[in-house]
């Protein structure tokens, strides 16, 4: 159909005009409030309860600064450029352990693609079943080669870049194995592309497998909607994973600064504790051939030093470096060599050691009491540790992002923070599946989060350079909505201590505090709704409470990880059903405490009021948000009793 | 784009390429370097003379060629770098790690 439209261009109009004034409207509420909680209504008699409800409460208004400038700028894009003939297209379907026939399907829908492109299956499950029908099918198939043995395989960014080395068309569409692509996908992204500054274009993800009312809360209709176009408007839209047209000029450019910038790091840091580890051995080392050996080994170490902070090239730098510790090792005498080989292999620093954990390998030599001749062959593998090569690494280039399991998203923040575009493209072009049981839908929710965390944690968007303020904020914006589970928990707490026990946080009359609060409710409550555009985001609001310990887990979790190395126990959600019995409630055994604690704290507080004939002014706020708890913890109830989706024709029959 | 060997010596190799080194290319150059390498000449030289454009992918292909080399206990050195390479070479901070040579003939002599 022939559209007269402008292409690429925004809807702005009366209705963002509105968004604009009621957000300005709202920021202004939000802080006559806050202020005046900090400076005159907190009881610091109970300072316990009143300081972290005044903190949770600055922090929402912080929350609701960030999604007025979200939606600041959340217009539609209308239609897209034409797509122009003659791009190389790559089509990836990522996989791990889904089942083949959802795959497959994946596959031939992805086949049906109109663009001319390749259809690979990129299969980290390296299931020979699965290479075959792939073969049947007539479409690619891409497993990890032998080069990632022993060594960290990076989950799916790592399936991914490796088959960005076994590929080369300009441009990638990623598709997780459950995103079913329709025809026009290419034909309605790739114009965006003709901006050569334009690295990514995500479309939404929507799920095909919902049923209404939608009890899991698995359509994300605010995020891929008002949401992404609002940090579209500040050119952050955010890389989701799946349903993305990438640029692999912009991919690979990555991956060249990662590279250079780590090489540069470690070979420095390893210059260090080389450096450190000669010179304690050569302490302790007699005169003869091995202190020869270690002397000149040091003063080639300090010239390697030198030498790469004058600026000379790595690769020159570390072959230098080699070559004279080679050169001087010819010259020591050989000595008991098996004996010493014995001894190595005991300490596990035999030749077969493949380099893959070197810094705890050099971390172990630094602190160990060598004798002198296993002290030298300690020195050259520590001097081997100074490479250009990446040995640590399975690819020396790696494109996507490592430092989250939420690959995505620290992608597109490297992209933005050099200075590439990104696009989001609002029309459904994937049907997407949906997780269809509880268990399965908290284990994603919480991999989202711990991944938006370790970003968070790992490369704060505040201080990570490129970026403008804007595109800070944007990411900054979704890291900060994660901490949420926190001040709810103080938010239930309040009015628990309230009723129960009269502890009172605030200190004013009712009528003050109205005064402040009502119209802050009230225009932030507008703002969500004009912003939202009619969009179904209950659900959404619901369970933005009612997980509030998952969120706190996944805060914990992703620090624990980042700053003391444990695991995430990091789990790949399963495509399809977990058949479980029962209702999963140990799963939400926090949120059942939660509301057992709220409904008793109203019948307290009611045979409170009704014995000591208080004012009811000062509970009925908290009657009030108490039931907008329990009423938002309610959906999981619907959840933990959900059985999947069953198409209308089959509820028939 | 095929690429032609020359060897030198006892373990040198100059690998030479024209037009461009790129996304379709790069990988051609790495296994073309991979065969090589496992051939026993472990000190690879790639004579860029001839190439007229680059992009990212081929400087991927360049770093992945130096990976192989340098676990192989050898090196790989490049040569011969246009001046519009050069450019690339410096955007892309890759000349923080490889040094251009002058020679192919030469990049293994110093």
């Amino acid at each position: 159909m022939p559209d007269a439209r402008p292409h690429s261009g925004r809807t702005a109009g009366s209705r963002l005009l509105w968004v604009r004034i009621v957000a300005l409207l709202t920021v202004a509420l939000g802080i006559n409030y806050v202020a005046w909680r900090w400076w005159a209504s907190i009881n610091w008699t109970n300072w316990w309860i009143a300081v972290p409800l005044v903190l949770a409460e600055t922090y929402s208004l912080i929350d609701v600064g960030l999604f007025s400038l979200t939606a600041w700028r959340s217009g539609t894009r209308r239609n897209p450029p034409p797509a122009p003939p003659g791009l190389t297209v790559d089509v990836f379907i990522a996989t791990y352990n889904e089942e083949l026939d959802l795959v497959m399907a994946t596959a031939e829908a992805a086949k049906r693609i109109r663009y001319p492109h390749e259809t690979w299956i990129l299969d980290d499950g390296a299931r020979p079943e699965l290479a075959a029908r792939a073969e049947a099918a007539q479409v690619g198939y891409l497993t990890r080669g032998p080069e990632w043995e022993g060594r960290p395989r990076h989950a799916k960014a790592g399936n991914i870049n490796n088959a960005l080395m076994q590929t080369s068309g300009e441009f990638v569409l990623i598709l997780d194995a459950d995103m079913v692509p329709r025809p026009e996908i290419l034909d309605r992204t790739l114009g965006y592309f003709d901006d050569d500054r334009v690295a990514l274009v995500q479309t939404p993800q929507i799920f095909s497998n919902v049923a209404t009312g939608d009890p899991l809360g698995s359509q994300a209709p605010l995020f891929y909607g008002p949401i992404q176009e609002g940090k579209d408007g500040w050119n952050a839209a955010f890389f989701c994973g799946s349903n993305a047209v990438l640029r692999r000029e912009a991919l690979m450019h990555l991956g060249l600064i990662g590279y250079v910038r780590q090489t540069e790091q470690d070979v420095a840091r390893r210059l260090r504790q080389a450096t450190l580890i000669v010179r304690r051995t050569l302490a302790r080392t007699r005169p003869g051939p091995g202190r020869t050996m270690l002397t000149a080994a040091l003063s080639a170490l300090r010239e390697a030093s030198g030498a790469l902070a004058n600026g000379e090239p790595a690769a020159e730098v570390t072959y230098t470096l080699r070559e004279r510790v080679n050169e001087a090792a010819r010259t020591v005498v050989s000595a008991d060599v098996a004996a010493m080989r014995g001894d190595l292999i005991a300490l596990g620093l035999d030749q077969e050691d493949d380099g893959a954990d070197l810094d705890e390998l050099v971390e172990r030599l630094a602190q160990r009491d060598l004798s002198p001749l296993n002290a030298m062959e300690a020195v050259r593998v520590t001097l081997d540790a100074i490479d250009v090569g990446r040995t640590e690494e399975a690819q020396p280039l790696l494109p996507l992002a490592t430092i989250s399991v939420t690959e995505d998203m620290a992608t597109s923040m490297r992209l933005h923070a050099n200075g590439w575009k990104s696009v989001f493209h609002n029309e459904l072009l994937a049907d997407g599946l949906a997780p269809e049981d509880l268990g399965t839908m908290l284990t994603q929710r919480l991999r989202w989060a711990q991944g938006t965390m370790q970003v968070f944690l790992r490369e704060n968007p505040l201080f990570v350079r490129g970026m403008n303020l804007a595109q800070r904020l944007m990411y900054f914006s979704t890291m900060w909505s994660y901490l949420s589970g926190f001040a709810t928990v103080v938010y239930l707490a309040a009015p628990v201590f309230f009723l129960c026990f009269g502890v009172l946080p605030v200190r004013s009359y009712a009528p003050t505090f109205f005064l402040h609060f009502i119209p802050f409710l009230a225009a932030s409550q507008l703002l969500f709704l004009i912003a939202a555009r009619g969009l179904p985001t209950w659900r959404g609001q619901q369970y933005n409470l009612a997980l509030f310990p998952l969120w706190i887990e996944a805060c914990l979790s992703a620090a624990g990880n980042v700053f003391f190395r444990l695991p995430l126990n990091f789990a790949v959600t399963p495509k399809s059903r977990v058949h479980s019995d029962g209702l999963q409630l140990s799963r939400i055994r926090w949120q059942i405490v939660a509301a057992a604690v709220l409904v008793v704290a109203v019948v307290v507080g009611i045979i409170r009021d009704e014995q000591m004939h208080n004012e009811i002014a000062g509970s009925i706020v908290n009657f009030a948000w108490i039931g907008y708890s329990l009423i938002s913890l309610s959906v999981l109830a619907g959840a933990a009793r959900y059985r999947g989706y069953v198409p209308e024709e089959q509820r028939i029959e | 784009m095929t690429f032609t060997v020359d060897e030198r010596g006892d373990s040198v190799a100059i690998v030479r390429g024209t037009g461009r080194l790129n996304m379709v290319t790069g990988p051609e150059l790495r296994d073309v370097v991979s065969r090589v390498v496992a051939s026993g000449r472990n000190r690879v030289v790639a004579d860029l003379s001839q190439i007229e454009l680059m992009d990212s992918s081929g400087l991927g292909a360049l770093i992945g060629c130096l990976k192989t080399a340098r676990e192989n206990g050898g090196d790989l050195r490049i040569a011969g770098v246009r001046d519009e390479l050069l450019m690339v070479l410096r955007l892309s901070t890759v000349d923080r790690i490889l040094k251009p040579y002058d020679d192919p003939e030469t990049a293994f002599d110093a």
